[in-house]
């Protein structure tokens, strides 16, 4: 297990253009290739180990969601074939094809949404996605011209990266400060975020300031777009802020040596379906409520 | 007259061209051309109208026929005094005698030949159907018949108002007790009673059915009864005076009677049990629906049960399919209201925190075990009851929690922008959820869900999937339940002001039974499947239909 997370570590290195959830998932994959069990049930065992593991280093709600379809993946192939070799085959080679199925799923969302932005339009976002990255690369690609305005997202001021990324796209970019959303939204035409986790009711959960974006939208009458590939989808329903685990709200090292969380600043915050317009994602452009039917089908 | 006449031939000259034409055509290989192939469709209409006419009222043809010019104000005035049937039948019977003008003079033979035909075989099928029946038959195959968009029925209890449904239904109650006689002896069998309706209701509901609970339905019985088994009669006087009340407690009796009902059933020489039981089970609940009008729930068990009736294999004997039928019963039971409420239980004290305020409304028994088992499971909550008359049933909630050493409040509903301010969770139960998103609840729920939406508190409706329907309802009034106007009387310091209610031509008083509530005040449905969102219930329909 440990040599499973050094592997993982040298993958982000590699690329740091990789979603967490799809790293995590090819180091589950290398580590189903290795693993020495002798029995169906041994399997599952360790795999459910290493996703424990991967989850303490990088406590993010892609990474259980990821881990989370990966593992059922496999439960339903163990299901067809009882023979363990055989299993294991058809679970690696199933495996690779997942793989290479959410690899494509960034292109696929960046291709759905950017007909969404027309010429001349304004655009708000919030700290660094690299899925709004594709997009608005995707949106140059077609030569609309628009302009970006990026938040700073602080505490690791994530939004100067975006912009700089941008920047290198030859797209007009301006940093705003994290209290000037309000200040901002009458001169934006459409808000698009990314997400870190889309929940059962079709809610996102996201870097904190989303919410607050969210909200000021609403009010200024703006469309509130998310873009996500379909691995982000977890099996959450928080009612509000308080209801979201605290093992998403705060680093994995944070929630190791801390004692009292609530001097801590959470780095998440949920967003409530009823603010966001439409969703866009590798199986299409979903509203809100359509989430759910999805999460029905995948995991029912 | 004559010209009449002339212009009819005329008509049937021309149509006979065309049709002419169109053979040829045919006969040439050409493909018939949009309007010839627009035009034959009309012509087999038609057709089939006429035929139709035929077999309903022969002798009005008849009339017709003899007084070579038809005057289609008569039929049509015959027709709606006939048929008692939606519009478009009636539109389409005034329709046919003017299409049948035309035809009439050259296919008056084939005509009559027909009806000499139908008229024997009608003589054939009498002995077995009744005279009743062949006038609702008729009318089901007159409405696929047409082209035109059918007018769905509304179900009887919310056509109250109408004095046309109120005799179907008279008449339908009475051929129950008629068929009870085909398969039991002969003894004359006594009428399922149809309730009379109380007091003066208020305009807006005047659809629906208001009874008094001072006139049970059983009193129109005699002694002995043939046609309604006696544990049904036991029901039937238990929903009707609330003893039993509740949904899952409603639906539990139901199949528990019917188990009972199962148990003394003995097949008739020349039938079949999947075909006859079911038969049997008619008249028992349309006696029930009498007592007190079918629940969500009540009907999805009885369609459950109906389906496993009819899915005995023929060649199972008596005794065994009793006991299949009995275990079906009794898995049902256990998995859709006791397991399903043990899943339930799970989801929602993952929801239930320590330190929280949780409101419940009225008295589901789905919510007091959550509530209880969160307690047994150490979550550290206190509960806060809110009650309305006239049913008051928040006490009996109270007691239960009470007795388990919840910490709870008691409110009325008057109190409630008061105390939402300290509440940090809602949990209400449901009667049924309807494939809308909609919650169908007891009266006073959407109050609650509306003034918790304005605190932005949230609220989690727990309902089990038996409670799903497929019903559309947007609003309360359309389909609801008005209970006895008299509960709402009440007596304080020795006085009695509504006491003569009844002599006030102006007044009227409206105790109604459910409300709906719309899914965008539900923050969460709880259900065995899972945590779903309000508006996903069509999805679950969907995929349970597929199961099935």
């Amino acid at each position: 297990v440990d040599e499973n997370q050094s592997f993982r570590f040298s993958q982000w290195e590699e690329d740091p253009d990789v979603a967490s959830a799809v790293a995590a998932i090819r180091s589950l994959l290398e580590f189903l290739k290795r693993d020495q069990s002798e029995t169906i049930l041994g399997l599952r065992e360790n795999m459910t180990k290493a996703i424990q593991r991967l989850e303490e280093t990088d406590s993010s709600v892609a990474v259980s969601s990821g881990g989370e379809l990966f593992l059922r993946f496999i439960s339903l192939t163990s299901l067809e074939h009882p023979d363990l070799s055989q299993c294991k085959n058809v679970m690696i080679e199933r495996g690779e094809l997942f793989l290479k199925k959410i690899s494509l799923s960034r292109g696929k969302v960046g291709k759905l949404c950017h007909t969404f932005i027309k010429d001349g339009a304004k655009i708000l976002t919030h700290s660094s996605s690299r899925v709004v990255l594709k997009v608005l690369e995707n949106a140059a690609a077609d030569n609309k011209r628009f302009t970006v305005y990026v938040t700073e997202s602080q505490p690791d001021s994530a939004g100067k990266l975006m912009a700089q990324k941008l920047h290198n796209l030859n797209i007009p970019v301006t940093v705003v400060l994290d209290a000037a959303v309000g200040y901002i939204m009458e001169k934006v035409d459409l808000v698009i975020v990314g997400a870190e986790g889309v929940v059962e009711s079709g809610g996102v959960i996201n870097k904190i300031g989303t919410y607050q974006m969210a909200v000021c939208s609403k009010a200024h009458n703006k469309p509130f777009y998310v873009v996500a590939e379909s691995f982000k989808f977890v099996r959450l329903y928080p009612l509000n802020q308080q209801d979201v685990p605290d093992r998403f709200k705060y680093k994995a090292d944070i929630l190791k040596t801390v004692k009292d969380l609530n001097q801590e600043h959470p780095m998440i915050d949920y967003t409530p379906p009823s603010l966001i317009t439409l969703l866009f994602t590798d199986l299409g452009v979903l509203t809100p409520s359509a989430v759910s039917d999805e999460l029905i089908k995948l995991y029912l | 007259m004559g010209e009449r006449l002339t212009t009819s031939t005329l008509l049937v000259t021309e149509e006979d061209e065309k049709k002419h034409e169109i053979i040829r055509a045919k006969g040439e290989g050409k493909e018939l051309t949009k309007e010839e192939k627009q035009r034959l469709r009309k012509e087999k209409k038609q057709h089939k109208k006429n035929k139709k006419d035929d077999r309903g009222p022969p002798e009005k043809e008849k009339e017709k026929e003899k007084a070579s010019v038809p005057a289609p104000s008569k039929p049509a005035t015959q027709s709606p005094a006939h048929k008692a049937a939606p519009v478009p039948v009636n539109a389409s019977a005034s329709e046919s005698p003017v299409a049948a003008e035309k035809p009439a003079k050259s296919k008056a033979e084939l005509r009559a030949e027909r009806r000499a035909r139908q008229d024997s075989e009608r003589a054939s099928k009498q002995g077995k159907k009744e005279g009743g029946q062949q006038s609702t038959s008729s009318k089901p195959k007159a409405t696929p018949n047409e082209l035109q968009p059918v007018v769905k029925r509304l179900p009887d209890h919310v056509q109250v108002d109408d004095p046309v449904a109120l005799k179907k239904l008279a008449k339908k109650l009475e051929r129950q007790q008629k068929s009870g006689q085909g398969c039991s002896l002969n003894i004359t069998g006594v009428k399922v009673p149809l309730r009379s309706d109380y007091g003066y209701k208020v305009s807006l509901f005047s659809h629906l059915h208001q009874y008094s609970r001072k006139n049970p339905p059983t009193q129109q019985i005699s002694i002995p009864v043939t046609v309604i088994h006696p544990s049904i009669v036991r029901l039937g006087l238990q929903y009707s005076q609330g003893i039993i009340a509740g949904s899952n407690a409603r639906s539990v009796a139901l199949l528990h009677a019917f188990k009972q009902v199962i148990q003394d059933y003995s097949t008739p020489p020349n039938e079949e049990l999947s075909r006859d039981l079911v038969n049997k089970l008619s008249p028992y609940i349309s006696f029930l629906s009498q007592c007190r009008p079918l629940s969500a729930s009540m009907g999805n068990a009885i369609k459950y049960i109906k389906k496993e009736i009819s899915n005995i294999p023929s060649q199972c004997k008596e005794e065994e399919a009793k006991r299949i039928l009995q275990e079906c019963i009794d898995s049902y039971i256990n998995e859709k209201i006791i397991l399903a409420s043990e899943a339930i239980s799970k989801y929602a004290i993952e929801k239930i925190s320590d330190g929280d305020v949780i409101l419940v409304y009225g008295c589901s028994s789905l919510v007091n075990h959550i509530l209880c088992e969160a307690f047994e499971k150490q979550r550290k909550f206190r509960v806060i009851v809110v009650d309305s008359r006239p049913r008051l049933e928040g006490r009996e909630a109270l007691r239960r929690l009470v007795k388990k050493g919840i910490r709870c409040t008691y409110v009325l509903i008057s109190a409630l922008s008061y105390i939402l301010p300290e509440v940090s969770k809602v949990f209400l139960g449901a009667h049924a959820l309807l494939a809308n998103g909609y919650v169908m609840s007891r009266v006073g729920t959407s109050q609650i869900a509306l003034v918790a939406k304005a605190y932005n508190v949230p609220v989690l409706v727990c309902c089990e999937t038996y409670k799903f329907c497929e019903r559309v309802q947007t609003d309360s009034f359309v389909s609801n339940e008005l209970d006895d106007p008299d509960d709402l009387i009440v007596t304080r310091n020795g006085k009695t002001h509504l006491e003569n209610w009844q002599t006030v031509k102006s007044l009227g008083l409206l105790n109604l039974v459910y409300d709906v509530t719309p899914p965008d005040f539900v923050d969460l449905v709880i259900t065995d499947l899972g945590m779903i969102p309000c508006t996903s219930v069509p999805v679950v329909l969907r995929v349970k239909n597929v199961d099935q």
